[in-house]
């Protein structure tokens, strides 16, 4: 059954993984400085930012995707671009909707790095931004692993996609939406054959960035 | 340590330049958004027609299922450059309301009451489907209704005010409002047994039925037409005025009306051509 639909397959799973990975990769980039800095540097309402950035792991993918299709209407605030119903409008929203779990899971390995490590930085006369990416390289091992939590929950949702992406043949429908669709046709069988599909590439993914972080971690010690 | 801060630097900036050249370059082939209904796009009937028209004028056609009334509300934010769904008092204001333009009459398929086997309203093989609801609601036997302001529940709705009877009565108790898609709902009622008023296509196109079955149709009252409109670009400039009046030429022309008379499924005609009656 799975079989039959295979040149789409391919395609619904290739935008799948286009669309986590660059939304994973969109919000690494501010999440992991930023989770980083906010477990070194002191300042006012710091307790403040943690707790919001902890509750904000709890975020609902549905009002995620509610936000940012309202942001990305044409009758909203960024409707000029008319990037509503793109892939784009997707890579958006899974990154929103990753970046706290980027941000505060990064900033607790920091912190504690930073526990172990700060009098050593602090006499070398490291700065906030120097001591943060100094930190980053410290735990890049761990860090590959909060990576791949960020990757697993972009690639598994489905409330934000489906709003902002419309679940388009061919243009916004990736694994999650096509197993909604076909949960409402009743084809419950090629539902759960695409669920398969879905999970044993998300394994496939994490046994060879296991595998890599290993090796790396051995060959650098 | 250094260059160690250097080679991440690196990496996070490639992952970065990766993921903004992943997204879509501008210039796209000509392409259209036309918000429509659960029952056109489910059903299979878009898979069937829409290739047709593609090969034809290299239009693609972007299809966001939705209910009808969040379709209309899709084209009246305008993110839609055409709307094409089946609710003729909506669609009406929606018109009236300056929203929508050249609406025009494209097909028409019947709704059916479905019901478990063992039919505990004891409705099956009335024609009639405002006495079949009359008699549900006095069985109180379960009903799960769309509740998500589509056409189908809006039409729904109706019936029941015809039966005189006020489903909201029972609500939480044997009337179920689900707030979900035609099929969703289908899968809800197969396994609570319960009625459930569906669009003919999805019925047939719907495979986990369990014991349900088709109780009453072929009312007159059960006729579902479906309507398509552009969304006018007086309100929104963006609005593709050329490829969207091509599609809808087409889809009322005798190639579009013989692509949607030609879909079947289980040799079942789903959807009846009527754009020039």
């Amino acid at each position: 059954m799975v079989v039959t639909l295979d040149p789409k397959l391919g395609e619904i799973v290739l935008l799948s993984l286009r669309v986590s990975v660059s939304s994973v990769a969109l919000a690494g980039v501010f999440a992991l400085p930023l989770g980083a800095a906010v477990a070194v540097a002191e300042f006012p309402g710091k307790r403040g930012v943690v707790t919001t950035l902890n509750a904000l792991l709890g975020l609902p993918a549905v009002v995620v995707g509610l936000a940012i299709y309202l942001l990305l209407s044409r009758s909203g605030p960024l409707g000029a671009f008319g990037i509503l119903f793109t892939p784009s409008a997707m890579v958006i929203a899974q990154a929103v909707l990753v970046f706290p779990l980027l941000a505060a899971l990064t900033r607790q390995v920091v912190a504690d790095a930073w526990g172990e490590s700060r009098e050593q930085l602090v006499s070398l006369g490291a700065g906030t931004w120097t001591s943060a990416f100094a930190l980053l390289v410290d735990v890049r091992y761990t860090l590959v692993t909060i990576v791949l939590a960020g990757f697993g929950r972009a690639i598994a949702e489905v409330g934000a996609v489906m709003i902002v992406g419309g679940n388009i043949d061919g243009v916004t429908r990736v694994m999650t939406t096509a197993i909604a669709l076909e949960t409402s046709k009743g084809d419950l069988p090629l539902a759960v054959g695409l669920g398969i599909v879905l999970l044993a590439i998300v394994f496939a993914l994490n046994i060879a960035a296991t595998a890599i972080k290993d090796a790396a971690q051995r060959h650098h010690g | 340590m250094a260059t160690h801060r250097r080679r991440l630097i690196g990496t996070v900036f490639a992952a970065a330049l990766a993921a903004l050249a992943s997204l879509p370059a501008a210039a796209q082939p000509k392409s259209i958004v036309v918000a429509s209904t659960t029952s056109t796009e489910q059903s299979g009937l878009f898979g069937h027609i829409l290739p047709t028209f593609t090969k034809k004028t290299g239009i693609q056609v972007k299809v966001v299922a939705l209910g009808t009334g969040q379709a209309l509300d899709v084209g009246r934010r305008g993110d839609a450059d055409v709307v094409f769904v089946h609710d003729r008092v909506a669609e009406d204001k929606f018109v009236a309301d300056g929203w929508g333009i050249g609406r025009r009459d494209v097909m028409y398929n019947d709704f059916v009451l479905i019901g478990p086997k063992a039919d505990p309203a004891k409705v099956a093989g009335t024609k009639d489907v405002a006495a079949a609801l009359k008699r549900i609601a006095e069985a109180k036997a379960p009903f799960v209704s769309r509740g998500d302001k589509s056409g189908t529940h809006a039409a729904e709705l109706r019936y029941f005010k015809l039966a005189g009877a006020d489903p909201l009565q029972g609500k939480g108790s044997w009337y179920r409002e689900t707030g979900s898609g035609m099929g969703p709902a289908l899968n809800t009622a197969s396994s609570m047994n319960a009625y459930i008023l569906a669009d003919r296509g999805t019925w047939l196109a719907f495979k986990n039925r369990g014991e349900l079955g088709i109780v009453v149709e072929g009312d007159k009252r059960l006729f579902n037409p479906y309507g398509v409109m552009l969304v006018n670009p007086a309100r929104h400039p963006h609005v593709k005025v050329s490829e969207g009046s091509a599609f809808i030429e087409w889809i009322v022309s005798k190639e579009g009306q013989d692509a949607i008379a030609s879909y079947k499924v289980g040799g079942e005609q789903l959807f009846f051509a009527d754009a020039h009656n």
